[in-house]
């Protein structure tokens, strides 16, 4: 028996129900089959451009992130339970952060401490008192959520800020339907396509409330060299509105414009994939050339609406994971559906305590790092890494938390030598606006390397077509 | 005393301005121990303004204008009378949950040298009143007060290193330090008429003190505010709380003046 569960073959007990046509479908592919699709996936991706930027490797700066042609598959029964925990997640989040720039009833409580919140350097304290359109401040966020068993789901991270990766979601699909249609003939997957339709009616529904008629909608990014830029471009192409960088966007006396070859546009909705930081020179990093100076005070004055909001980061930050379960509770006087993980605050002592003793088993995170970089995975490291990761960890110790490793669940995968089980975990992306919609499926990322549980494609991982069957 | 005011910021420059953005906090509140009896701000564009309240409650005026190569003026004016109540305001709503004045910011994070400022408190110092008497005291002696010494940009932690500084570095360390043991402070901007230096803007701290309130607190004078403050806008720093904040493009090589002209009279 394997100590990992295999999505297609659980834990040696032979092949779940979900995976039955993909099983019959593997075994009729050759080798040949398998080296042609891998080579027509790989001229797709170029073709459309999907690259990111690797930051911090020495090499060519640009990649495509690996496409494997084994899809993820989730029965429709699964899958709904699973929507309503992530639902539930999200309508918390929004609460939390609604409150937390209010009234603050969850420190009062007790519930967090006072000093994670006031002092975090998420917490955007301008944001107070602000009330967004239908009081939605994470309009789209991107759960990461992890596999162990046939009913175990743990929430890695909540991202709120300004997830990225639905274009690969969308291209994988495209990809999968363009190299075996059959299979999508056999049976019914549900459909992901209509994702920009979806965000569209999401941003339309949380115009200001100065806006009258049909809101005008761009989407705002820091430029081409921002590593999500393919994504800004083919998410507002896909969305037919305006792509923007702040100097297409300017304030005049009191309303957002954005420039056209005619008279200035006014702007109702910023879909902005800039952060906080850079967002608007006059509120935030003076020395920001990527903003759109005074678009902070139009958006308290409730003349414009930002998706997502300033000081969303503070709901999926690292420091602030760990009391989530609480959040949701405290929101909607329920049990949450959704898992966290166990999580150490090195920033208490007894748990720090545990941590230094037990480095070689868990995997530490900086509170405020993402994209997999600067942290330990115990389990997979060397002596000397763990032990120059123990003089960070001490040095700092409120930077980190630490978690165990979890047994992510593995599906089939091609490798060099042929099918092998990897890590995978899924990103589901989550609108709210005038009501919550969720992707059938999401992004899933595999951990190509054998063994490896980091899937983030800054370290080497890749990424599957994910599918909702229909009942 | 009523305190009647005329706040004169001047801009000239070198090259032609093509666009200009700045946001005012320029306007007064009325409270207890204040009250506006007349106000305006005159500047370009502000007849197009957009009035709206920040996150603490000021009054915001944001202007847009592209006033060319000329020269400009923002004007701020008006009657005030205000009473001594030895720096206690009361009668002003400030909406956000006092603990946001908890939060250090880059200009307001103490130093270590600074936090050991802290352990020379007697212990009849725990109660907050005595407590922020005895800081104010502690500030004012640890930055003598020299103007061209510190400018906008510079932290509490950086004037207090080198010992020198005026109001705003007063200000940022008295709150920096207050934050530290635990009890909430603002920074304050206003006006202030002196006897014997001439009216200028200032800037000072309040600090929560239980069963009392906010009360002010002016490290650079060492004092309470008097009838001789009037109290304009309230924030957690001096950069989020600045008079006038702008951004521009072209108009290169900047020219400005600031110029406060007080008049007093007793009721």
């Amino acid at each position: 028996m394997s100590r990992y569960f295999d999505e297609m073959n659980g834990k040696g007990e032979g092949l779940r129900e979900p995976y039955a046509r993909i099983q019959n479908w593997l075994k009729g592919l050759g080798p040949d089959q398998v080296h042609k699709a891998l080579g027509d996936a790989e001229a797709i991706f170029r073709k459309q451009g999907i690259t990111f930027a690797v930051y911090g490797s020495g090499e060519a700066s640009e990649r495509l992130i690996p496409f494997d042609i084994v899809p993820r598959v989730f029965a429709a029964q699964e899958w709904r339970r699973l929507s309503l925990g992530i639902e539930q997640r999200v309508r918390a989040l929004n609460a939390f952060l609604h409150d937390i720039y209010h009234r603050q009833e969850i420190i009062r409580a007790g519930r967090i401490p006072r000093e994670a919140i006031i002092n975090n350097a998420a917490f955007v304290p301008e944001m107070m008192g602000l009330d967004p359109a239908r009081g939605i401040y994470s309009h789209i966020i991107g759960i990461d959520i992890v596999r162990t068993g046939d009913n175990d789901f743990h929430v890695l991270e909540d991202n709120c800020r300004t997830p990225s990766g639905v274009s690969y979601m969308l291209e994988d699909r495209e990809a999968m339907m363009y190299l075996f249609p059959q299979l999508f003939a056999q049976q019914r997957v549900a459909p992901v396509e209509h994702y920009p339709v979806m965000l569209r009616s999401t941003l339309e529904s949380v115009a200001p409330p100065a806006c009258k008629g049909e809101p005008v909608i761009v989407l705002l990014t820091p430029g081409i060299h921002n590593s999500a830029f393919f994504e800004h471009a083919f998410l507002a192409d896909e969305m037919g509105v305006e792509l923007c960088e702040g100097n297409d966007l300017f304030v005049s006396d009191g309303w957002l414009y954005m420039r056209t070859t005619q008279e200035p546009k006014k702007v109702d909705v910023v879909y902005r994939r800039i952060d906080d930081a850079y967002l608007d020179p006059l509120t935030f990093r003076p020395d920001s050339a990527l903003g759109v100076p005074g678009i902070f005070d139009v958006y308290r004055a409730g003349r414009v609406t930002l998706v997502n909001a300033p000081g969303t980061g503070l709901a999926d930050d690292k420091a602030i994971y760990s009391y989530i379960p609480d959040v949701v509770e405290f929101y909607t006087g329920e049990r949450p559906l959704l898992k966290n993980v166990p999580t150490w605050r090195c920033a208490e002592a007894d748990s720090l305590a545990y941590v230094l003793d037990h480095l070689a088993e868990l995997v530490v995170k900086e509170v405020h790092g993402s994209g997999g970089y600067g942290m330990l995975v115990g389990p997979t490291s060397s002596k000397a890494e763990i032990e120059a990761f123990r003089a960070k960890l001490k040095a700092n110790a409120r930077n980190y938390i630490a978690q165990p490793t979890l047994a992510l669940s593995t599906v089939p995968t091609f490798a060099a030598q042929g099918l092998a089980p990897r890590h995978v975990d899924l990103r589901p992306f989550v609108l709210s606006g005038d009501k919550i919609r969720i992707t059938p499926g999401g992004l899933t990322r595999v951990a190509l390397k054998e063994g490896s549980l980091v899937v983030n494609s800054s370290q080497g991982g890749g990424t599957k077509d994910t599918w909702v069957l229909e009942d | 005393m009523q305190l009647t005011i005329k706040h004169i910021t001047h801009y000239a420059y070198d090259t032609a301005l093509d666009y200009s953005i700045q946001r005012l906090l320029l306007t007064p509140h009325s409270f207890a121990s204040q009250s506006v009896k007349s106000w305006q701000v005159s500047a370009p564009g502000m007849a197009q303004a957009m009035q709206y309240r920040d996150a603490f409650g000021n009054k915001v005026h944001l202007i847009t204008s592209n006033p060319g190569s000329g020269a400009y003026d923002i004007v701020a004016e008006g009657v005030v009378e205000v009473r001594d109540v030895a720096g206690v305001v009361q009668g002003l709503s400030v909406p956000v949950p006092d603990a946001v004045f908890l939060r250090q910011t880059a200009a307001t994070l103490p130093s270590e040298p600074m936090e050991a400022l802290l352990q020379g408190f007697g212990s009849a110092a725990r109660a907050a009143l005595p407590f922020l008497h005895e800081l104010m005291a502690a500030t004012h002696g640890a930055i003598a007060y020299e103007t061209g010494t510190t400018h906008a940009h510079t932290t509490g932690a950086e004037a207090f290193a080198q010992g020198r500084g005026v109001c705003q570095d007063h200000a940022h360390v008295f709150i920096g330090l207050a934050r530290k043991a635990g009890v909430p402070a603002r920074y304050v901007t206003g006006y202030l008429v002196a006897d014997d230096v001439s009216p200028a803007a200032h800037a000072w701290a309040e600090a929560l003190v239980p069963d009392l309130g906010w009360v002010g607190f002016d490290a650079a004078n060492l004092k309470c505010p008097t009838d001789h403050y009037v109290r304009v806008a309230c924030g957690l720093d001096a950069a989020g709380t600045a008079p006038v904040r702008g951004c521009r493009r072209g108009g290169t090589g900047e020219h400005m003046s600031v110029e406060v002209r007080v008049e007093m009279s007793q009721q």
